[in-house]
């Protein structure tokens, strides 16, 4: 029996406890112990961005975290966006101009493209591109995920 | 069974409501929430974890295996070896599909799985693993497949023999599966008649198809025998035929459930870790989670084949190509299946040559078994071949796309392997590609503009389905064509257009494999295409059925009920004066009339119609680093009747972006001691989002006349030019041809440097 940690952290505004074992991150935390399992592992080294999450307000590769790192943090992973029911205007866009195909870099790609929005809702094509170079996605070929973070960025401009 | 459908091919002058827009796809929103449930997001009550012991050699005897270490560990509930497979005799198509999945006598590439474990928990099964003694004999192994032909290469397997091989070697154990030649005309004669003649060589390093989605799955092994499976999968009833022939289970004791699937592209249409997990379910007698690690993605599954190319070519000064011949090689892995002979009849397809010959190697060697990627084996031929097109033409004096449409094929054509071809868009597909913007617009300075025009048959196959009408007059149907992109959306669209009612009122869902019988895989660019087939089929049923109901309820003939936009009315004012009744209201009353309605279709699809793509593209090398930036990407493509436009388009998009990590970054690299060295995406670079560019589309309809929305397919046919495209936008970037794929910075460079010396 190897010991395990005891971590509590809020995930999208509620508190969650659980024990981890010291080996785990905070990516198995979320979809093993918590069983929220839209933040996706894809790599479990750092390179293509399916688990992103925000980790107090930063951009996080949650498979890079372990599980003891975030005891006491605030984690806002995709189960989070949608709120009162309303779906993100990212959320709406990726629908509507089908930034996704098979769908499992989405939530990665939504997280990441949202904490750039919220600072940034006039990001160009190349900030856009850039800033989700580590997020890949293989189905789309990128072109659609990019117009409709261009698209959601104009409408959150004008909210 | 389908007269109903074969009466009715393509309806040109149709004015279609749905068809042809682009709504919301139904499975988006659960992917934008985060609550699509794909391989790895299920669990079961009691499962354990199971883990992979792979071997470390790429060759070597597995002499012994001692597990019993690994089985006291407290919390290991079982451990599986070779032993727990039946025999199956070794060069037969179970034999070989066993040993993929569990080492038997021989490890044959880095990562085979030589023993599996089940615990309580991932680190106890990981440390399980661990205490494997695996007693190896290493032998010497060999990588490339030019090199695993000479005289000399260590030998995969003793009993292998070339199929059509003669002479004196026909006898001797040899790593070449087959020698084919596939011709026609006088290839002698047709070089006589040439004025130009090209001649070069090509290879490709295998890429990986690159999903995002790690293979995971469930299995549960009842007591008395009953499997339960869920995984990603394209293949549901191949994979439960498969393990039949592996396990020796019967068929109706296997129920798959199909998650959603996140990418395959070919990868996905053979198993791994699930026959793995089924026997570690059986002996432990509990679920077992198994889920592949990215490494084990890399280095466990199937890879597209490598090759090398030796392609002759020849055409008179007027533009007639008049002879092609070809030596091609084909790296397979360890067993046979690498699917050349796509290859072998679409080199040349779109071009109408008198004199053609292909040869054909296809070779074991020691790495990872190859597995089907998007038209499979052809875009990595197809590069050589578009080079030397693009090269004659050049040599000639002619326009790119004038060169090919002087030679490109139209209606009536029979190919070299025997199809005919009937409606076909290449003519118009280069001709709208001329038009194109793209085209029309002057090279900027600095950057090289590369043309290549692909090809794809399409496929059709064994399709079942069924669709059921609820009472409220909704529409449910189940497929068992896996949905690798938007098909469930493509199938709800089609039944909408059917019946004339929103598409909003009908949902289409995945069956497991008890629901229905046979469906061939998703792949070859014919689901589409042939559970459309089956969805007009059955939605055609449904409304003859809808009449007939309506017409007993009204007490007239019924030939004298029509069906039209939802509702059921009298088909003339001589049949009564009667209300016209919604789908609701007859299938509200069903239980009054015959009970519920649905139908089913069985089908052997035909009729697939061929597809043709050209692709430009603008690059620019840097001549310090090799580096090359793909500056402007247009796809020109015939797609058929697009169903849902948006979904096309991003099937172009998404296969010009592999194309470009094929091209310029993809490989797999082995070390000296025949390991991979790149098994992450760290090294195994996948293109991001900052190294393309926006992907135009130009997409052109040719109706495909055998179906009834005219669709062809269009998975595939955008791969095939891609890596041809950009090499030749390299070739005339730099003034020198470059014949290796990936063309990446270092061969570049060299290149560079060869051609300034
Ligand atoms: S799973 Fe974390 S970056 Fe890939
Ligand atoms: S939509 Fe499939 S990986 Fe992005």
């Amino acid at each position: 029996m190897s010991k395990k940690y005891h971590v509590s952290l809020t995930v999208n505004g509620d508190e969650y406890e659980c024990l981890a074992e010291p080996q785990m991150t905070l990516l198995d935390v979320l979809r093993d112990e918590l069983k929220l399992t839209g933040t996706k592992e894809g790599c479990a080294t750092g390179d293509c961005g399916a688990c992103s999450v925000m980790v107090d307000g930063r951009l996080t590769c949650s498979c890079l975290v372990l599980a003891p790192e975030a005891e006491g943090r605030s984690v806002e992973t995709i189960e989070g966006m949608a709120k009162d029911g309303e779906l993100h205007p990212l959320q709406q866009k990726f629908l509507e101009m089908n930034g996704l195909q098979c769908g499992i870099c989405t939530p990665g790609i939504l997280v990441a493209a949202k904490a750039l929005l919220d600072r940034k809702p006039d990001a160009d094509e190349m900030e856009i591109r850039y800033w989700l170079a580590g997020n890949l996605c293989r189905c789309t070929g990128y072109d659609k995920i990019i117009r409709a973070v261009m698209a959601a960025g104009e409408e959150m401009k004008g909210a | 069974m389908h007269d109903i459908l074969e009466k009715s091919g393509f309806n040109p002058d149709a004015n279609y409501k749905v068809v042809g827009t682009s709504p919301i796809k139904h499975d988006g929103y659960d992917k934008v929430t985060g609550r699509a449930k794909f391989s790895a997001d299920a669990f079961a009550p009691g499962m354990l974890v199971g883990k992979v012991l792979r071997s470390p050699h790429p060759h070597a005897i597995v002499k012994s295996i001692d597990t019993s270490k690994a089985e006291k560990l407290p919390g290991v509930k079982a451990v599986i070896t070779r032993e727990d497979f039946p025999e199956k005799k070794a060069g037969t198509g179970a034999g070989d599909m066993t040993r993929i999945a569990m080492a038997r006598e021989k490890v044959y590439w880095e990562g085979h799985p030589v023993a599996a474990v089940a615990a309580t928990s991932e680190r106890i099964a990981k440390k399980a693993l661990k205490l494997i003694e695996v007693d190896y004999e290493v032998l010497p192994f060999v990588i490339d497949e030019v090199e695993a032909m000479q005289p000399g290469a260590p030998i995969l397997h003793d009993y292998l023999r070339t199929k059509g091989a003669t002479g004196a070697d026909a006898d001797k154990p040899t790593n070449i599966v087959e020698r084919s030649v596939l011709k026609q005309g006088d290839i002698e004669k047709g070089f006589a008649e040439a004025d130009v003649v090209i001649e070069r060589s090509f290879d490709s390093k295998p890429m990986h198809q690159g999903y995002i989605e790690l293979q995971s799955c469930i299995a549960n092994t009842s007591d008395d025998g009953q499997v339960d499976l869920w995984c990603c999968t394209q293949a549901p009833w191949v994979y439960r035929d498969r393990l039949t022939a592996i396990m020796d289970i019967d068929s109706s004791k296997i129920k798959i459930q199909q998650s959603e699937l996140g990418g395959g592209f070919g990868g996905k249409t053979t198993f791994y870790i699930e026959p793995l997990a089924v026997a570690l379910s059986r002996k432990a007698k509990a679920a077992v989670k198994m889920t592949m690690t990215r490494a084990e993605v890399l280095k466990g599954t199937g890879p597209v084949s490598g090759t090398h190319a030796k392609i002759k070519i020849g055409a008179k000064k007027d533009g007639t190509i008049v002879a092609a011949q070809s030596e091609l090689s084909f790296q397979t892995g360890p067993y046979t299946g690498s699917a050349f002979v796509n290859a072998q009849q679409a080199i040349w397809t779109r071009y109408d040559i008198a004199n053609v010959e292909t040869l054909c190697y296809e070779v074991v060697s020691n790495r990872p078994k190859v597995a089907s990627f998007r038209a499979p084996c052809v875009p990595q031929i197809i590069f050589g071949a578009e080079a030397v097109i693009t090269e004659l033409a050049q040599a000639i004096g002619m326009d790119e796309l004038d060169f090919r449409l002087k030679n490109a094929v139209a209606k009536g054509h029979t190919t070299i392997y025997g199809q005919k071809f009937d409606e076909i868009g290449l003519i118009e597909t280069i001709e709208a590609a001329k038009n194109c913007d793209h085209y029309k617009s002057p090279v900027p300075e600095g950057q090289g503009r590369g043309i290549a025009c692909g090809f794809w048959f399409n496929r059709g196959g064994e399709t079942t389905g069924t669709m059921s009408l609820a009472p409220d007059g909704t529409v449910n149907i189940i497929l068992g064509t896996a949905d690798v992109a938007g098909s469930r959306m493509s199938m709800a669209m089609m039944a909408a257009e059917e019946f004339g009612i929103p598409v909003d009122r009908v949902r289409a869902t995945l069956a497991d494999t008890n629901a229905l019988g046979f469906n061939r895989v998703t792949a070859g660019s014919r689901t589409t295409f042939s559970s459309g087939m089956v969805v007009v089929n059955n939605a055609r049923q449904i409304i003859g059925e809808l009449c007939s109901r309506a017409a007993k309820m009204w007490k007239v003939p019924e030939e004298g009920v029509i069906f039209e936009d939802g509702f059921c009315r009298p088909a003339s004012s001589n049949v009564g004066d009667f209300e016209p009744m919604s789908m609701k209201e007859i299938s509200s009353k069903t239980t009054y009339t015959m009970g519920a309605i649905s139908a089913h279709s069985e089908m052997n699809v035909t009729g697939a119609g061929p597809g043709f793509a050209v692709h430009i593209v603008d690059t620019e090398v840097d001549k310090e680093t090799g580096f090359v930036a793909v500056k402007r990407y247009t796809i020109v493509e015939d797609a058929g009747k697009m169903i849902s436009p948006i979904q096309v388009e991003g099937q172009l998009q998404g296969a010009a972006v592999q194309a470009i990590g094929w091209a310029l970054n993809e490989e797999y690299i082995y070390g000296a001691d025949g390991r991979l060295q790149n098994a992450g995406f760290l090294d195994y670079r996948m293109p991001v989002a900052s190294d393309v560019p926006m992907i135009d589309t130009v997409i052109v309809e040719v109706p495909n006349p055998k179906h009834p929305y005219g669709l062809r397919g269009v998975g595939e046919v955008p791969l095939t030019p891609g890596p041809a495209a950009i090499g030749n936008a390299i070739a005339n970037a730099i003034g020198v041809r470059p014949t290796s794929l990936p063309m990446s910075p270092p061969k570049l460079l060299a290149l560079m440097k060869s051609a300034k010396a």
